[in-house]
């Protein structure tokens, strides 16, 4: 058990006691729109964080800079001490630890739900077709879907194509999990059995970041909680903290509005 | 088969219809030819064109400017000028200028063929509609579902050949289906640069039989039959692209 750090130390120089993904001081600008003003925060291997705010305060925004899908103006952002803002980022190799689950569920229409689960191992990480469809298998019952494996997005409900989702994410076997608003399209009934799915995920340790509007489910798995408004993280803290006594004006009127 | 010849040899006699291509053997493998000749065209530019028009569509979304502009230079130009004279520039404009070759018979001829001007003339001008055709169906995937792929760690070219190219194509085939059906018909243009399709032998059997009005009448059925084949299978195809719960007949 004497490990040698450099063991454990990746190519970036990243040991899994530092913190998984780190922000530092992130301001992004679309045009003359400032979106991030400063935005700071670690998160470590394990942890369940959520992010909350009201509308347009930047939280999509946010968690796109994560895995590059936007480029930021300044600041660093690093995932495993892989900086997401170098210019000659090997944007796969960071893709395939992030994974990230769209509100839209955004499967691909054309493909079964099995397909869509199976694509991007195959096609971007080049594994043995057979090996991953075992995998997917295994994720579709993960996710309770055993027996729509071979039925396309356009026939599934809402809460199946967001659980499919999940499972076509969890397939390149990512690191980390972003969560955008993954149950604000969803009708009340289907959330739960979205929430039930990411839960589980998160008590077997899988790092995940979420943007939520559901409190209650924000304060029950959560580690962590920030709150973002105008492009700031206004406040933070463990969840019993964060909800029963926010410090800030603007956290006690926003909660006070959604709770 | 001398039964057959022995009646429309008959039926010459009592109504003047003469359709020496199906008696007399001659006219028959001439047009048969013909008919060959214009299937040909059509297949390998149906072919060619597509592929220009994936590939274009592909280009046109390039970070590079240049490869952009080169793009939509090409689909302005062939867009914007009559097949017949794209015909004519290439076979004699580039084709003039061009080294002359020897054949097998020891003949100085143009080092490419008057059908194979006309194919590459002809999959040009299919092609630059079709690049427009693609790119209609690229805008109409939603952005979110590429960045999806994107998320996943394809490449662009990844997204493009396993998300954006196959939902694009399904939202644009009737498009493509159209302009199919008008390469097909564009085809009778390789006329002009005496490639024996259709129309050509056509032309030189009713030169030869004096039987013009009968054989207008054989083009028409003709290339209503060639058009109506084509829509058939694109209609095939059209079927076996299409997603249960999506587009058609779905909700959304
Ligand atoms: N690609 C873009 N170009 C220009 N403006 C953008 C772009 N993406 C987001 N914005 C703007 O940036 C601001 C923050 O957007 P963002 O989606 O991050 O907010 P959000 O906190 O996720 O809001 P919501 O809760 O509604 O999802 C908004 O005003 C939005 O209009
Ligand atoms: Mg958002």
């Amino acid at each position: 058990m004497a490990a040698d750090p450099s063991v454990s130390q990746n190519e970036y120089g990243w040991t899994p006691d530092q913190p998984l993904i780190r922000l530092v001081d992130v301001h992004k600008a679309f045009g003359s729109l400032q979106v991030l003003r400063g935005v700071s925060l670690d998160v470590r291997k394990g942890e369940v964080i959520c992010i909350i705010g009201p509308s347009g305060s930047g939280k999509s925004t946010l968690i796109r800079c994560i895995n590059a899908l936007i480029p930021v103006d300044s600041g660093t952002i690093r995932v495993e001490g892989q900086e997401v803002n170098d210019p000659d980022l090997d944007k796969l190799a960071l893709r395939r630890k992030v994974g990230m689950v769209f509100q839209q569920y955004n499967l691909f229409p054309h493909r079964t739900a099995l397909q869509n689960v199976m694509m991007a191992p195959v096609h971007v990480l080049k594994q043995n077709r057979k090996e991953v469809e075992v995998r997917a298998r295994a994720l579709m019952a993960k996710v309770r879907l055993q027996g729509k494996e071979d039925v396309y997005p356009g026939q599934l409900s809402g809460g199946q194509q967001q659980r499919v989702a999940i499972a076509r994410s969890l397939a390149m076997r990512p690191d980390v999990m972003l969560f955008d608003e993954v149950t604000a399209a969803l009708d009340p009934e289907t959330v739960k059995e979205v929430l039930v799915t990411i839960r589980e995920l998160a008590e077997e340790g899988m790092t995940c970041i979420l943007v939520t509007h559901e409190m209650g489910f924000a304060r029950e798995v959560a580690d962590h909680v920030y709150f973002t408004d105008k492009g700031l993280i206004v406040e933070h803290g463990p969840p019993a903290d964060f909800f029963a006594n926010p410090k800030d004006e603007r956290t006690k009127a926003f909660l006070g509005q959604v709770l | 088969m001398d039964l057959v010849a022995d009646w429309f040899r008959h039926l010459y006699d009592t109504t003047g219809i003469n359709l020496t291509i199906v008696y007399d053997p001659y006219d028959r493998q001439r047009f048969l030819s013909g008919l060959g000749m214009t299937i040909y065209l059509s297949v390998v530019s149906i072919i060619i064109s597509t592929i220009i028009g994936a590939i274009g569509a592909w280009a046109q979304g390039s970070p590079a400017r240049a490869i952009r502009a080169f793009v939509n230079g090409f689909v302005v130009l062939f867009r914007n000028t009559p097949p017949l004279v794209q015909i004519f520039f290439f076979y004699f404009g580039l084709g003039q200028i061009l080294p002359r070759v020897e054949n097998d018979d020891g003949m100085m001829v143009q080092m490419i063929s008057n059908v194979q001007w006309a194919i590459i003339s002809l999959s040009l001008f299919a092609g630059a509609y079709n690049v427009e055709i693609f790119r209609s169906g690229i805008e109409a995937v939603p952005r979110t579902t590429t960045e999806a792929a994107e998320a996943l760690g394809y490449t662009r070219l990844g997204v493009y050949r396993h998300v954006l190219l196959p939902l694009a194509l399904r939202i644009c085939l009737p498009a493509l289906n159209n302009n199919l059906v008008n390469l097909l018909k564009t085809t009778t243009l390789a006329y002009a640069i005496a490639v024996p399709e259709t129309l050509y032998v056509s032309k030189q059997i009713w030169n030869d039989s004096q039987n013009v009005p009968v054989m207008m009448t054989v083009l028409l059925i003709v290339y209503t039959a060639l058009v109506g084949i084509l829509v058939y299978i694109m209609n095939r195809w059209e079927r076996f692209l299409s997603i249960p719960g999506y587009g058609q007949g779905a909700a959304r």
